[in-house]
C-alpha cells in the first residue's frame, strides 16, 4: 500500500491494528489494518451497512471492538473509556445541548478539562471568530438554522485541539447549496488547524471534494486506500469504479488471441486490454470511464449501439446508448461537440490504455 | 361536474358567506362541545361554587369569611392544614427521588423490553388505593407479616408499631404514588437524545458528569412535572391516611369527609375543600412561574433552559460541581467494587423498586384463599370458604352488579365524549386548542375530593343523590381525561391523508368517520374505554358521597368493611377486585399498543 512509503519515518498518528466487530453472527467490520498520518484528511467512503460508521465508533470508543488495538500516537487506546480518548466528534445531528447557549457548548470540553477561566474565555472567543458565528454566542441552538447548527458543532470539535476529530456525515442534514458551502469551511479549517481529521460519508463527490485520502469500504472491509485521483483512474474493483464517478464496466473473461494477444471476451465482442494484462483464463472486466469514449470506430476498441437519450448538463453532454447486445453506455461529450440525434445508430470507441483492468 | 361549475361554486363559498354564516360553518371543533358543556356543568360550576360557599354566610348567603376565621382560630385545623402539605410534600419528594432510578432504567431499555417492563409500574399505578392500603394493613400491622417474621426469627421481641403512625402513612402513600411519578418522568427521559451523552463522553465529560450536565438537566421537567403531579393528588388522599395513620396523621380530606357526612356543615367543608384547591392551583401557579405549565404535555417550553439569567447561571454552576462530586465517588465506587459491580448496582435497585411496588399486593392472594378466621401469613391452610361468603352475601353481589353496571355506562360516555372532543382537537388548528386540552385534563388535576364535594353539593339540590345516574355522571367526569388523551395519542399517530382519499372517492364526513377512521383507530378506542371503565370500577370518593344507603358500590362496600374491621372477606374481595382491574389493564394496554 502507499501509505508506508508516504509517511515510512514518524509513527502515524492513528493505527488500526487488526480492528474488527462481530454482533452475533453479523460482521460489521472485517479485521481491518490501516495508518493515519498526521495532519491527514481522511475520508471513510462507503455504502450504508459497509462498516465505516462501525469503525468510526470504535476509534472514539463508543463501540468496544471485538478484537484489535487502536493506537493514537503510538499509545494501545483500546480499554480507555471515551471520555479520555481526547479525540473529536462531530455528529450528523449536531448532538448540540439543546439546554446550553452557543458559547456553553464550546466551552463545555474545556470545562470537563478544568482549564482556567482567562484561557478558557480566549479559546471559546477564538473557536467563535472561527467560525464566524461572535455574534450568536448567547444563543440556544434550537434558535440556529442548520448550517449555522453545524458550524458551533464544528467549534465545539476544534475547540480543545484534540488529537484526531471525527465527523460522522456532518453535512448530511443540509441541502445540496449548503453542503457545499460547508466542505470549503471545513476544508478551510483543516488548513489552518492542520487537525488530523476522519470523514465518514457516502457522498462520493463530498469525498473527493475533500480528502487527502479515501478509504473505500464494502462489505465489512476496506476496498480500496488511495488518494481521490489514484481511485478514479485506477479503481482497484468493480466495486470501486462503479462506487466512484460514472463507469462503463464490460465483465467478460481474459483469453489468448490467435495472433496471441490477450484479450477479454464479452459479449459485445473481443476487445484488446491495457498493456502489461496478464492472468488470463480468469474472469475479468474493464472500466471505461464516460469521458474516455468517443464516437466513431479508429480507436482499438469499438461498440455498436442507438442512442437513446441526450442528457445537456452545460458544461458537457452526455449521451445514453443501447448496446445492441443489450446494456447502456454512458458517453460524455465535449461541449461544442456535434450530438448525434435520438434513435441515431452510432459506433463509440476509446483507447484501449484508457480503461482500468480489474477482477 | 364541469370546470365552470367547480369553480363558481369556490366563487360562492369565498364570497356569499357572511361573517354569521362562517361563525356557525360545520368546523370540527364544535365536536368538543358535548365535552365542554359537560365538564362545565359537571365540574367546573360545582368546583366554582364550592369556593363560593366557602365565603357565604351558610344562613343568610352574604358575604363572609367566617369560615375562613374558624380555621385560622382553631388549632385543630390549622394543624391538619400542616399535616396534610407535609405530608403531600414528603410523599412527593420520596416519590420522586425514589421512582428516579426506576424511571432512568426504564428509559434505557429497548422499546420491546421496556413495554413488557413498564406494566410492573402500571399494574400498580392502577391497582385500587383500596387494595394497596389493604395490602399494607396485612404487611405492617402488630400481627402482620414483618412483625411475625421478625418476633418468630427472634429478631425482635415485641412487634414494631409500623402502622397508624406517620411512617404507616409515608410506606403507603410513597407506594401508591412511586408509579404516578415514574409513568410522568419516564416519557420525558424516552424523549432525551442519547447522542447528547455520546457527545458529552466524546467531549470528555465522564458518565457521571454527562449524566448531571447533560441528561439530569434535560430530565428536569419530567421531574418537576412528576412531582407536581404527585404533591396535588397526595393533597387529596384520605384512604391511606385513614387506614394507616393515627389520629395524628388526619389530612385535610378525612376533615373534609366528617364535615359533610357526620356534621353536614357546608360552608365549612366548601371553606376546606377551597384551601385544598387554592394550595393546589397555587402549586400550580408556581410551577408554571418556574417551569412552565406546557411541560406537562411534554411540549417544548423556556424550562429547557432553566428559567433566564442568573437563576440559570446559578443552577448550571451547582450541577457543575455535583457532576465533579459524583464523578469522583463514582471512580471510588468503581475501585472498590470493580466496573462490573458499579454497572448491577442500577438493575439491582430497580428490581428491590419493582418488588415493593408488586409484591404487597400479590400477598393478599394467598391470603384470600386461607383457611383461618384471621389475616394470617402464611396462611395456615387454604379453603374456598371467602369466596364463597362472598358470593353468596347479596350486599357484596349487588355491589359488584352494580360497580359493573355503573362502570359499563361510565366508559360508553367518557369514549364518545372524549373521542369527540380528541377528535376536535386533531381535525382542527385553533389557538384554544391548549385551553380545550387544559380543560379535559383538569379534572385529573383538581384533587377528587373537591369535585366530589362539589357534586353532591349539586345532586342534592337536583335529587340525583343516591342514583346510578348520579354515580356515571361524577365517574365520567373523572374517567374523562384517561379516555381524551388515550384517544389523543392514538389520533397523533393517525394519517389523516387516509381520510382526504376516501372524501376525493366520494364518502361524506359521517361516512368517513365510520368506515375509515373508526375502523382504524379502534384498537385505540377500546383501550380507551377500558381505562375509562377501571378509572369507574374502583373509584371511592365520589360513591362515598353519591351512593348512599343500599346503592352502594364495590369500593364503598370495601371502605366501610375496612373501616368497621379487617376480615379474610376482604381479602377474597381484594383478590376479585386485583384480578378484573390486572386483566382489564393488561387488554387496555395491548389494544393501545396494536392501534
Amino acid at each position: 500500500m502507499t501509505m508506508v512509503a508516504k509517511d515510512g519515518v514518524t509513527t502515524p498518528k492513528l493505527i488500526i491494528d487488526g480492528l474488527s466487530k462481530r454482533y452475533g453472527d453479523v460482521t460489521a467490520l472485517e479485521p481491518t489494518q490501516l495508518n493515519v498520518p498526521t495532519g491527514e484528511f481522511l475520508t471513510l467512503l462507503g455504502p450504508s451497512g459497509s462498516g465505516k460508521t462501525t469503525l468510526l465508533q470504535m476509534i472514539c470508543g463508543l463501540v468496544e471492538p471485538s478484537s484489535g488495538r487502536i493506537l493514537v500516537d503510538g499509545r494501545d487506546q483500546t480499554q480507555t473509556p471515551v471520555y479520555r480518548r481526547d479525540i473529536g466528534l462531530v455528529f450528523q445531528h449536531y448532538a448540540l445541548f439543546p439546554h446550553l447557549t452557543v458559547a456553553e457548548n464550546i466551552e463545555f470540553p474545556l470545562r470537563m478539562r478544568a482549564l482556567p477561566a482567562a484561557e478558557l474565555k480566549q479559546r471559546v472567543k477564538d473557536a467563535l471568530a472561527m467560525v464566524q458565528l461572535d455574534h450568536l454566542a448567547a444563543r440556544f441552538p434550537r434558535e440556529l438554522s442548520g448550517g449555522q447548527q453545524q458550524r458551533v458543532a464544528l467549534a465545539r470539535s476544534f475547540v480543545y485541539q484534540p488529537s484526531i476529530i471525527l465527523m460522522d456525515e456532518p453535512l448530511g442534514a443540509l441541502d445540496k447549496k449548503l453542503r457545499e458551502h460547508m466542505q470549503i469551511e471545513i476544508k478551510q479549517l483543516h488548513r489552518e488547524t492542520g487537525a488530523t481529521i476522519i470523514y465518514v460519508t457516502h457522498d462520493q463527490e463530498e469525498a473527493l471534494a475533500l480528502s487527502d485520502r479515501i478509504c473505500l469500504m464494502n462489505h465489512a472491509r476496506i476496498e480500496q486506500l488511495g488518494t481521490p485521483h489514484e481511485i478514479y483512474a485506477k479503481p482497484a474493483t468493480a466495486f470501486a469504479a462503479d462506487f466512484i464517478g460514472i463507469s462503463n464496466i464490460f465483465r467478460g473473461q481474459v483469453d489468448t488471441s490467435s495472433g496471441g494477444e490477450i484479450r477479454l471476451s464479452t459479449r459485445h465482442g473481443s476487445f484488446r486490454l491495457p498493456s502489461g494484462a496478464t492472468s488470463v483464463g480468469k474472469e475479468a472486466a474493464i472500466v471505461v470511464r464516460p469521458e474516455q469514449i468517443t464516437l466513431g470506430s479508429d480507436k482499438g476498441n469499438t461498440v455498436m449501439g442507438r442512442v437513446m437519450d441526450t442528457v445537456y448538463a452545460g458544461s458537457e453532454t452526455r449521451l445514453i446508448v443501447d448496446l445492441d447486445e443489450g446494456e447502456t453506455l454512458i458517453v460524455r461529450l465535449p461541449p461544442g461537440h456535434p450530438v448525434p440525434a435520438f434513435g441515431e445508430r452510432a459506433a463509440l470507441g476509446w483507447n484501449p490504455d484508457a480503461a482500468v483492468l480489474v477482477p | 361536474m364541469n370546470t365552470k361549475g367547480i369553480a363558481g361554486m369556490t366563487a360562492t363559498t369565498a364570497s356569499a358567506l357572511s361573517p354569521r354564516q362562517r361563525y356557525f360553518r360545520p368546523n370540527a371543533l364544535w365536536l368538543a362541545a358535548p365535552g365542554l358543556a359537560f365538564l362545565a356543568v359537571f365540574f367546573l360550576f360545582p368546583v366554582l361554587r364550592l369556593l363560593a360557599l366557602s365565603v357565604q354566610n351558610p344562613a343568610s348567603g352574604a358575604f363572609s369569611l367566617e369560615s375562613y376565621a374558624r380555621i385560622a382560630n382553631t388549632d385543630v385545623y390549622l394543624q391538619v392544614l400542616g399535616i396534610t402539605f407535609k405530608i403531600a410534600g414528603n410523599t412527593a419528594i420520596f416519590s420522586i427521588l425514589l421512582g428516579y432510578p426506576l424511571a432512568y432504567w426504564l428509559a434505557g431499555l429497548r422499546d420491546g423490553l421496556r413495554e413488557r417492563m413498564v406494566l410492573l409500574v402500571m399494574v400498580p399505578f392502577w391497582t385500587s388505593y383500596l387494595v394497596k392500603t389493604f395490602a399494607w394493613m396485612v404487611v405492617l400491622g402488630r400481627t402482620g407479616v414483618i412483625n411475625n417474621m421478625l418476633t418468630g426469627s427472634g429478631l425482635a421481641s415485641q412487634p414494631f408499631p409500623l402502622v397508624y403512625n406517620e411512617f404507616g402513612v409515608m410506606v403507603g402513600m410513597v407506594h401508591a404514588m412511586i408509579p404516578l411519578a415514574v409513568l410522568t418522568m419516564m416519557p420525558i427521559m424516552i424523549g432525551i437524545d442519547r447522542r447528547l451523552i455520546q457527545a458529552a463522553q466524546a467531549l470528555g465529560a465522564a458518565p457521571a458528569q454527562s449524566f448531571w450536565l447533560v441528561y439530569f438537566k434535560l430530565s428536569l421537567p419530567g421531574v418537576t412535572a412528576g412531582g407536581l403531579l404527585v404533591f396535588i393528588s397526595s393533597l387529596g388522599f384520605f384512604i391511606v391516611p385513614a387506614l394507616l395513620g393515627g389520629r395524628r396523621e388526619t389530612m385535610l380530606a378525612q376533615l373534609i369527609i366528617t364535615q359533610v357526612q357526620e356534621l353536614l356543615n357546608w360552608a365549612f367543608a366548601g371553606a376546606l375543600a377551597a384551601m385544598m384547591l387554592v394550595a393546589a392551583l397555587v402549586t400550580c401557579w408556581l410551577y408554571d412561574r418556574l417551569f412552565g405549565l406546557s411541560s406537562l404535555s411534554g411540549g417544548e417550553t423556556s424550562a429547557q433552559n432553566g428559567g433566564s439569567g442568573r437563576l440559570r447561571l446559578i443552577g448550571l454552576a451547582i450541577l457543575r460541581v455535583i457532576a465533579k462530586a459524583s464523578a469522583m465517588l463514582a471512580d471510588v465506587v468503581r475501585k472498590v467494587i470493580g466496573t462490573r459491580g458499579a454497572q448491577l448496582l442500577l438493575p439491582i435497585y430497580c428490581a428491590l423498586a419493582l418488588a415493593f411496588l408488586v409484591l404487597p399486593t400479590l400477598l393478599v392472594i394467598p391470603i384470600g384463599f386461607t383457611s383461618s378466621q384471621f389475616l394470617e401469613f402464611p396462611p395456615p391452610g387454604y379453603s374456598m370458604q371467602w369466596f364463597e361468603t362472598y358470593f353468596s352475601s347479596p350486599v357484596w353481589l349487588s355491589a359488584t352488579l352494580r360497580s359493573f353496571g355503573v362502570a359499563a355506562a361510565t366508559a360508553l360516555c367518557a369514549t364518545l365524549i372524549g373521542g369527540l372532543a380528541a377528535l376536535a382537537l386533531a381535525r382542527s388548528s385553533t389557538r384554544w386548542g391548549g385551553v380545550i386540552f387544559a380543560t379535559f385534563l383538569a379534572p385529573l388535576i383538581v384533587p377528587r375530593i373537591i369535585i366530589a364535594v362539589g357534586l353532591f353539593y349539586l345532586f342534592a339540590q337536583i335529587g340525583l343523590v343516591a342514583t346510578d345516574m348520579g354515580l356515571v355522571i361524577g365517574h365520567t367526569v373523572l374517567a374523562l381525561p384517561f379516555a381524551f388523551v388515550t384517544i389523543t395519542a392514538i389520533l397523533k399517530n393517525y394519517d389523516w391523508r387516509l381520510d382526504q382519499a376516501a372524501a376525493v372517492l366520494g364518502a361524506n364526513r359521517v361516512k368517513t368517520l365510520f368506515l375509515v377512521t373508526v375502523p382504524l383507530v379502534k384498537g385505540g378506542l377500546v383501550a380507551a374505554f377500558l381505562f375509562a371503565f377501571i378509572t369507574s370500577f374502583d373509584e371511592l370518593t365520589i360513591a362515598i358521597f353519591v351512593s348512599g344507603g343500599i346503592k352502594t358500590t364495590l369500593p364503598k362496600q370495601m371502605w366501610d368493611d375496612m373501616i368497621l374491621q379487617l376480615n379474610p372477606t376482604l381479602a377474597a374481595v381484594s383478590v376479585v377486585v386485583f384480578v378484573i382491574v390486572t386483566v382489564l389493564l393488561l387488554l387496555a394496554e395491548r389494544f393501545r399498543r396494536t392501534a
